[in-house]
């Protein structure tokens, strides 16, 4: 597993490297696709968190930090220093001097804080409040008492000092394009909302709702010869059946496959050529619910990963674009632990569990899923001839995407399928499983153990990052050994890419969301001029 | 004929009322909200407190009976709503979707009117020939054809083995990029149309009038013309009208999958996202126009055949 890993990680670095190994070409554009499904919310990204409007938001705005995929973490994009107090509370920021905004003024402090302060208008609800609240005193601008944020201060136009609430690597929290930072001014002006001014490498030209949204270079973009391209063009195609056309007729430069597409375009002496995989981090599982009183016996939890082949169905339906999932945190997480070993197929061994759990001869429940190839009714329909085996019988209950999260978060299911973000910090995404953490947020299965509570606790106070990350890893033991949920796969992400396109990278975090000043198409392209 | 207008406009009112009331209570009652779409991607974490202040900011708190009170009363006053995704006016959302739905309901129906008409005619002149089997059954094909298959299928030839057309896209309303979209909507009018029309004009050719005027030795063209096309126009006409509202609400699918700006991926995405007020404008939107198409059309006939008297 873990070699197939390096393998891939290997391809991709080489594959980015070899991309930085040529000279960039200037010119030309980039013909994006935003590939999931809806329209984008609207051109004001503090208003979503989908990875659907950060693919067009990555062009247009940045945030105080950046996602560096080579390195899989994040790093300083809008400062150019940061320094931190001895009790890792204090953050203080140099701040870019270079950064100008699309209207041509120069980013300082006021616009960082004012963003963040936006962000926390609590009769707003903006998304990315949840990551805003980690500076002191966010809460109280939301709650509506405080008008500013006491954990911001502005030294100097071009230093700001953050105050957090816990110690954190705050690059965590504010590299999300839903906390990119705003003009001060002209974001309050209601032509933001249809005209979008940001700091990134491109500034918009043109959206057409439900097709596709144009930038063109910003000559002032703060990185030396960035952007590459002349324009980016993010066209809206959430039908993969149209994009596999569109890319075969070289009308776009990339698209995101599915498991069908992934077979053909490997069989493909021509197209296999330009596939780039990467293990993103996302953990798809069947959540069991412990107020079902079945699915509170860790036995019967147990028993079910043992009487399903993940292994075969990950082969045959997901058509091995998946890697086989052992615990919660996937195979690009940094507290990721390659010698754990997922449970093996052994339908004997959970019909055994059963039987000493008081199930002998099994029971029947109902499986909360929507019809997504990957992780949705198909896996399930293909899981039930097995868990037959063992005695155990499945009620489908079909619903939409929207519905299952509804469901997961209201306890009202007996079990769920469904993917869900496990990284890329490996503390937030185990906080999921924190007894402190309510079903509402993201504790779906509704996760108690002192032992594991304990060791996050003492993860997030240590400095010492060897430590932090063994305790990580051993939480993350204690959740394969207690199995609130079946542990199907972790994502395969592949992108197709054009032969001209260059400067692809492997985005662990989501694939489709690239730093298009990194990219450039060479004369090949159709679309060079 | 004013009167009968302002008259078919005034019915057209309880029908949208009933439409807008039923479009309440569907959404009202199917689970999901637009906070739990925020996070059905399974990528973001939407905390419990921002999803609370979502469905408080949206009214999606307040009991049934008030949303419909603010609803019915937002309606009446011809205000559509905010959209819960874009928080900009429904009205502009829509209104910035309505002409590529214009163009692609209105190309498609030009397409379906000039093949499918002259067909029904050519078939109806020659019952039982060749023409006729053939043209009947290519229209019993498009009426079978699911809009899906048949979009792929028209990209992968003209797009991507013959090069000639754009595979997706609105290009700036260049027609380069109507014609496979339009196409693949339009086959099932066309097929309807000759179908109807090859009926109608089969019909009136046995008619008592028809058969006098030849008698009275007035030439065949003649005949076509001024008894058998205009009879059979009315049909049409008809026919026309109705196909002229389902191609607009079937426009739906084609949308998303050529990614035409236009009303049918706007609902489609709205549902998804469950933004209501969108949907409901939407919805109404789209009953309003099929039902200003149809009274448009019954006017037609009118004037068409004046045999016909509203009354």
């Amino acid at each position: 597993m873990f070699k197939k890993f390096a393998i891939t990680t290997a391809l991709a670095l080489t594959m980015s490297a070899g991309a930085y190994a040529e000279t960039p070409r200037q010119g030309g554009t980039i013909r994006f696709t935003a590939p999931y499904g809806s329209s984008f919310a609207n051109l004001d990204i503090h208003t979503s968190n989908r990875a659907q409007d950060e693919i067009w938001a990555k062009a247009i705005h940045r945030s105080l930090y950046n996602w560096d995929a080579n390195a899989n973490k994040p790093v300083l994009e809008l400062a150019k220093d940061v320094t931190v107090s001895g009790d890792g509370l204090v953050h203080t920021f140099k701040l870019r001097d270079d950064a100008y905004f699309h209207n041509g003024r120069k980013m300082t402090a006021d616009d960082v804080i004012w963003s963040y302060t936006r962000l926390m208008d609590g009769s707003k609800a903006y998304p990315g409040a949840r990551y805003v609240r980690l500076i002191k005193g966010a809460v109280d601008v939301e709650k509506g008492q405080a008008k500013e944020i006491s954990g911001l201060k502005k030294i100097d136009d071009h230093t700001i000092e953050m105050t957090l609430t816990e110690r954190v690597d705050p690059g965590f929290s504010f590299y999300p394009a839903m906390t990119s930072i705003y003009p001060a001014d002209e974001a309050t002006k209601d032509s933001f909302a249809t005209k979008p001014i940001g700091l990134g490498p491109y500034k918009f030209v043109e959206y057409v709702p439900g097709s596709r949204l144009v930038a063109e270079r910003w000559e002032k973009f703060y990185k030396p010869g960035k952007p590459h391209a002349d324009r980016v063009t993010v066209s809206i195609m959430g039908e993969a059946s149209a994009r596999d056309v569109a890319f075969r007729n070289q009308e776009i430069d990339t698209s995101i496959l599915g498991p069908t597409q992934y077979v053909a375009y490997k069989a493909d002496p021509e197209l296999s050529k330009g596939l780039l995989e990467v293990p993103e981090v996302y953990t798809r599982v069947m959540g069991m619910n412990p107020s079902f009183k079945p699915f509170a016996d860790k036995r019967v939890r147990q028993a079910i990963n043992y009487a399903i082949d993940a292994d075969l169905i990950i082969k045959r339906l997901v058509k091995d674009k998946a890697y086989r999932a052992t615990s919660w945190l996937p195979i690009s997480s940094p507290a990721y632990d390659k010698d754990m070993k997922p449970y093996p197929y052994d339908p004997e061994k959970a019909k055994k569990l059963l039987a000493e759990a008081g199930y002998p001869d099994g029971f029947e429940f109902e499986w909360t899923a929507t019809s997504n190839e990957s992780w949705g009714i198909p896996i399930v329909e293909a899981v039930i001839p097995m868990l037959e085996k063992v005695g155990i019988k499945v009620k489908i209950k079909p619903v939409e995407g929207t519905v299952l999260s509804e469901v997961a978060r209201s306890g009202n299911y007996q079990a769920f399928i469904w993917s869900n973000t496990s990284g890329p910090d490996p503390l937030t995404s185990l906080k999921c499983f924190h007894s402190a953490t309510p079903q509402s947020a993201c504790n779906y299965t509704q996760f108690k153990n002192a032992g594991f509570d304990k060791l996050l606790d003492e993860a997030a106070a240590t400095d010492d990052q060897a430590k932090k990350i063994d305790n990580l890893k051993k939480a993350n033991a204690i959740l394969r050994e207690e199995v609130p949920m079946w542990w199907f796969n972790y994502n395969k992400a592949v992108m197709a890419y054009q032969p001209w396109v260059k400067g692809l990278q492997p985005n662990a975090t989501e694939l489709a969301i690239q730093n298009y000043e990194d990219m450039w198409v060479d004369a090949s392209s159709p679309a060079a001029k | 004929m004013l009167s009968f207008i302002v008259r078919r406009l005034l019915q057209t009112l309880p029908i949208i009322m009933a439409v807008a009331a039923l479009i309440f209570v569907m959404f009202s009652v199917i689970p999901g909200t637009f906070a739990s779409s925020m996070s059905d991607d399974g990528r973001s974490v939407l905390d419990a407190e921002v999803m609370a202040r979502m469905n408080k900011e949206f009214g999606l708190e307040d009991p049934v009976y008030v949303r419909f009170g603010k609803y019915a009363a937002q309606l009446a006053s011809l205000d559509l709503g905010t959209s819960f995704r874009t928080r900009q006016p429904v009205a502009s959302v829509i209104a910035e979707r309505l002409w590529p739905t214009a163009q692609l309901a209105f190309a498609s129906m030009l397409f379906a009117i000039v093949v499918g008409v002259p067909l029904g005619f050519i078939a109806a002149m020659r019952p039982g020939s060749w023409v006729d089997t053939v043209s009947m059954v290519g229209a019993v094909s498009g009426l079978s054809l699911p809009k899906f298959w048949l979009g792929l299928m028209l990209m992968y030839l003209f797009a991507l083995v013959l090069g000639w057309l754009p595979s997706f896209g609105y290009g700036g309303g260049n027609p380069r990029y109507l014609i496979l979209p339009s196409i693949a909507l339009g086959v099932a009018p066309l097929a309807l149309l000759a179908r109807t029309t090859r009926a109608a004009v089969l019909d009136i050719m046995h008619a008592d009038f028809v058969r006098t005027a030849r008698s009275k030795g007035m030439s065949e063209s003649k005949v076509v013309r001024w008894h058998l096309t205009r009879n059979a126009l009315v049909i049409i006409l008809t026919t026309i009208g109705l196909q002229f509202g389902t191609v607009i609400g079937q426009a739906v699918v084609i949308e998303k999958l050529f990614s035409w700006p236009g009303l049918g991926s706007l609902l489609v995405d709205s549902v998804t996202l469950r933004d209501i007020p969108v949907v409901q404008g939407t919805i109404l939107v789209i009953v309003l126009l099929f039902l200003l198409i149809n009274i448009l059309v019954d006017a037609l006939c009118a004037i068409i055949d004046p045999r016909i008297k509203y009354t």
